[in-house]
């Protein structure tokens, strides 16, 4: 069966545990004003003008954005680096995009990793009817979960999605037991208040398990994409969190005995 | 360190590298006497050495514990006309060239214009060599197809193992004696060759034996002058250790670091030796006395870490013997390769790393000097901490340790039919050479350019840059029906120069085995001993003639893009492609791009290209391997460049990569620089398709940002890089963990510095995929460190 992704990279560090390969895969319900990856949001192939400097002339050329990929010739790829999952304690991370727009080629690609025992990660906005998420349980190691804000309101303002399912959606993952890394993107004036964060701590509160937390700072290093695939970027004015204020982020959670670490 | 390691640090790093004519001044005075046209060539070697070593200068550096320079101050470095006299011209290019230069005087040049050169000129090995090479030889050196490492200096390449340790000169001399008694002139034709050669040895080791004793004297005036008390009582120790080593085999830590340092001088006085010399595994031979003396309590951790510190010094206030012509572009360094090797297996296979390990680890971070290199072995056997803590210093961003992989080591020396044992007790020397220590002479004959081959067999034969008829008939590419075809060709054009150069270096080896016998270096390795062989006359236990291929990367993309172009996509013709490099790509902006950004490239784990690497690896291999030298060995490959990739890219024109004409070649087995796209992981990969057990050495290069060390995770991936790519049996692999320097010229020259990754935020990138504002953020990140 077929999907459609449009990277691989390899030697993946901040997608879960050791040296991973992280596919993302194209496609996002969610339309994040912070999104680093919003050429990540169609779900088709595009095909974009783009130039290099090759001694000071510039050289017109395209850049294609996403392709389409056979399960098992995307299985190849993700076992070139078995010995380094091995050695390193890593794996393979579906990420996106959401993987789970795409749920009957995802659930294919990981029931083949399980079948070669390769360390499986499913990095997902939560957003997603549970059934599509429950199919792919048994074959995930690792959800890395992220919870973009805990007001429901400003949830669908900024993403353009309400979080209710997503939280539902998470307490049934938790019911079950399954290890999960909650991600928050950190972002001043969008969900860095005192507020923000008792409210998400709230929300981790009712886990019946501790999950950890990964806290990523946000980081302006989607703008230069806006520029590049043109489209609005609605993120003017929001500055980078200060360390100060990183920090005493992370301390917030980890005096309610959370296990957190920056940047994934 | 302390303040007197300081000062000495200080000394050594800021003294400019001279030259001095005393050597060459000793060394003519004895081949102009009576008493050296009267004996043998060997005995008249060991004389010569004798002379030098009875008259040249001493020299005490203040507070230092391990005395001896083979100059008369640190960084000043001597001279070897009988190898290589160097004109009044020359000494003016090295006096000024811009880098890498060696400074003389006046004085200095008086001398050679008055003696050295009168004498010399036109009876120097050097001068030797070129009058034996024949036409094709000296067509293709000068054409840039290969390099002469032994052209200007001599075969040296080896590397000290545990014997010494355990022996005085005054024991080789007792076995000397008993070899000359045993010496049966009536049943052995070679017994008068053999007892010239050991009565050389003899010489050499009581040279050796008068200098030691020339130093306690010395030691002694000083510290009947010396007024701190303190110093006084080390200057009298350091005395009485210089009268027991090295005629004795060392007791303690202090006499193991003399000792060898003795054995240091007098291997790289004897000749200019290329690579210089190296007391090898370090923690395994130190271990025995620090593990002693510590438990008796004559010895703590901190004095350890001070003679180890001293002893340091010492390298570093030897650079390498001046380089000119085509060697200084090869090797365009003052660095002289004396690489210590730490870790690894015992000779009974078992983890060898103990806490001297750690404690010279410790020294390499603590001194931070360009010499003596320094490198880890990795066997399976080792634990993780060896690594962490090494990886912790390459962090630091010195290039050093490097990372070797024993277990590869081993089983290539095993396949090169070294005992078991003699393999365990090896490692790596020089760049990434492997080698039996204590038992091997393994030189290095030259660098061989196999992109300059491919381009003269894509020209059939014709170097398109000289003009000149270099190669053979090989068809010309345009007519050719099929990539196999082209193969055939190279393969062919590959045979004759591998033959050329290996006909050079077996000319040049009995020039060195005839003119310029090593008694002294013969003394500690063996068997020359038992064999009554000289080092440069195959009396080493094992003897291998390494050609050290280069530019992997290079001719494996080039080869890619005609494959991938002409043969299979038939997008283009071999004669666009040609015409393309013939203009150095001027107006072909567009084709240089298909060529650079839409061409598959080796480095990044795809097997298309990668078939290419492996392709020419093979016959490469198959090219030299087996071949029989002059000393009962065989020619062997490895794959390492020091600086000859710039050299040889800039007799090369450009070439169908995208390369454009004499910029410089992909450097060791790495990809081609910027081509590797992937990340590490994918190059690792790449990189281990060919087999490297077949070699002597591989060298991979690879970049990582410093940021990527600030957490434990990236201490953590070099560790898992390492030991997933020494699974796949790579051999070597090096961390440059680049700075804001680089950054900063990535920013002018992306084009040069596609793999450069950075940590940005939660992820890493490619600085060339990042806005510009976010690489000058980079830059004010990696600036604050």
């Amino acid at each position: 069966m077929k999907g459609i992704i449009f990277d691989i990279k390899r030697m993946a560090l901040h997608d879960g545990p050791g040296i991973r390969q992280t596919v993302f895969f194209k496609g996002c319900p969610l339309g994040c004003h912070w999104c680093h990856n919003p050429e990540s949001r169609s779900k088709n192939v595009m095909c974009l003008k783009v130039f290099e400097t090759l001694n000071s002339i510039e050289v017109e050329d395209e850049e294609i954005v996403g392709r389409e990929i056979d399960s098992v010739e995307l299985m190849g790829f993700i076992q070139r680096d078995s010995l380094i999952y091995e050695e390193s304690g890593g794996g393979v991370t579906f990420s996106g995009g959401e993987p789970l727009m795409q749920p009957d080629f995802l659930w294919e690609v990981l029931t083949l990793c399980k079948k070669h025992e390769i360390h499986t990660c499913v990095d997902t906005t939560g957003y997603s009817s549970w059934d599509k998420i429950e199919k792919i349980v048994p074959f995930t190691d690792l959800f890395l979960y992220d919870l973009k804000h805990p007001d429901n309101e400003k949830h669908r303002h900024f993403t353009g999605v309400e979080n209710i399912q997503i939280l539902k959606n998470l307490s049934l993952l938790d019911e079950l037991g399954k290890e999960i890394w909650i991600r928050i993107p950190f972002i001043p004036t969008i969900n860095d208040d005192e507020a923000d964060l008792l409210k998400f701590l709230a929300i981790l509160a009712k886990l019946k398990n501790k999950p950890e937390i990964s806290l990523l700072p946000y980081h302006k290093i989607g703008s230069h994409k806006y520029t590049r695939f043109q489209l609005p970027n609605l993120m003017h004015g929001v500055e980078e969190p200060s360390g100060i204020s990183v920090a005493f982020a992370r301390h917030f959670f980890e005096n309610e005995g959370y296990h957190v670490t920056i940047g994934g | 360190m302390n303040t007197r390691i300081a000062l000495l640090r200080k000394q050594s790093r800021e003294a400019i590298p001279t030259l001095s004519a005393e050597r060459s001044q000793i060394i003519t005075e004895y081949y102009k006497s009576s008493r050296s046209r009267q004996v043998s060539v060997p005995v008249r070697r060991a004389e010569a050495f004798y002379h030098f070593m009875e008259y040249k200068s001493l020299c005490y550096n203040a507070g230092e514990l391990i005395i001896g320079e083979r100059g008369p101050e640190p960084k000043s470095v001597p001279t070897y006309p009988e190898i290589t006299v160097h004109s009044l011209e020359d000494l003016e290019t090295l006096h000024n060239r811009p880098k890498v230069s060696y400074k003389s005087d006046d004085a200095m040049r008086k001398i050679y214009e008055d003696e050295i050169i009168p004498f010399w000129l036109g009876s120097s090995n050097r001068d030797k060599i070129f009058a034996r090479m024949d036409v094709d030889w000296i067509q293709a050196y000068e054409a840039g197809v290969f390099t002469e490492f032994q052209e200007q200096r001599a075969p040296g390449h080896t590397v000290l193992g545990n014997k010494m340790f355990k022996k005085g000169f005054l024991d080789l001399k007792n076995e000397i004696s008993e070899a000359i008694q045993k010496l049966d002139y009536f049943n052995d034709p070679e017994a008068y060759s053999k007892e010239e050669e050991l009565k050389g040895m003899d010489v050499a080791a009581d040279a050796i034996i008068l200098y030691a004793k020339r130093n306690k004297v010395l030691l002694l005036q000083l510290a009947y002058q010396e007024t701190d008390k303190d110093r006084k009582i080390e200057l009298m120790e350091m005395a009485q250790i210089c009268n027991r080593v090295p005629s004795h085999a060392p007791n303690t830590f202090h006499e193991a670091l003399q000792h060898y340092w003795f054995i240091h001088l007098g291997v790289i006085s004897e000749v200019n030796p290329w690579d210089s010399f190296n007391p090898g595994r370090l923690d395994q031979h130190l271990y025995p006395f620090y593990a002693r003396e510590l438990a008796a309590g004559t010895l703590t951790e901190e004095r350890a870490r001070e003679l180890l510190s001293s002893f340091w010094v010492k390298f570093n206030n030897h650079p390498a013997p001046p380089k000119i012509g085509v060697t200084a572009k090869e090797s365009s360094t003052y660095t002289d390769f004396a690489l210590i090797n730490l870790g690894g297996v015992k000779s009974d296979g078992s983890d060898a790393v103990n806490e001297l390990t750690y404690l010279i680890l410790d020294v390499i971070e603590d001194m931070r000097l360009l010499q003596p290199s320094s490198m880890i072995q990795v066997s399976k056997k080792n634990p993780d901490r060896f690594i962490r803590r090494a990886a912790q210093i390459v962090g630091t961003g010195f290039g050093q340790p490097s990372i070797f992989n024993t277990d590869a080591i081993v089983q290539e020396l095993l396949n090169q039919g070294k005992s078991l044992e003699d393999a365990r007790n090896g490692g790596a020397s020089g760049c990434v050479e492997t080698g039996a220590f204590g038992t091997e002479s393994y030189i290095l004959t030259g660098y061989f350019n196999l992109v300059k081959v491919l381009e003269i067999t894509l020209h059939n034969g014709l170097d398109p840059v000289t003009g000149k008829i270099t190669g053979i008939e090989t068809g010309q590419p345009e007519e050719m029906k099929s990539f196999d075809e082209l193969m055939l060709a190279f393969n062919k054009q590959l045979q004759h120069f591998i033959n050329i150069k290996i006909k050079g270096s077996n000319t040049i080896d009995r020039i060195f085995a005839e003119n310029i016998p090593v008694p002294f270096l013969s003394l500690v390795i063996d068997d020359c001993i038992s064999n009554a062989k000289d080092y440069n006359n195959g009396g080493a236990r094992y003897n291998t003639s390494y050609i050290q291929g280069v530019g992997l990367g290079s001719i494996t993309d080039i080869l890619t893009s005609i494959r991938y172009h002409v043969f299979n996509k038939k997008g283009l013709t071999m004669h666009e492609l040609q015409e393309a490099t013939h203009l150095n790509f001027e107006k072909k902006e567009t084709l240089r791009n298909i060529l650079l950004n839409h061409t598959p490239k080796y480095g990044n784990d795809e097997d298309f290209p990668d078939e290419q690497a492996t392709l020419v690896f093979n016959l490469f291999h198959a090219a030299v391997n087996g071949r029989p030298n002059t000393k009962g060995g065989y020619y062997r490959i490895n794959m390492l460049p020091t600086t000859s990739h710039v050299y040889f890219g800039s007799v090369t024109g450009a070439t169908a990569d995208g390369r454009l004409a004499f910029k410089p070649l992909s450097e060791g087995i790495s990809p081609v620089q910027g081509a590797d796209r992937q990340g590490p992981t994918a190059v690792i990969c790449s990189a281990a398709k060919i087999d490297h057990l077949k070699t002597g050495g591989t060298l991979l290069n690879q970049k990582l940002n410093p940021d990527l060390f600030s957490s434990d995770k990236g201490k953590d991936v070099v560790l898992h890089l390492v030991r997933s790519y020494f699974r796949m049996d790579g051999h070597h692999i090096q961390f440059n963990v680049v700075t804001a320097k680089t950054l900063r010229e990535a920013q002018l020259h992306p084009e040069d510095h596609k793999d450069l990754i950075v940590r940005v935020a939660g992820y890493s990138d490619y600085f060339n995929h990042l806005s510009e504002a976010l690489q000058e953020e980079i830059i004010a990140r990696t600036m604050q460190e």
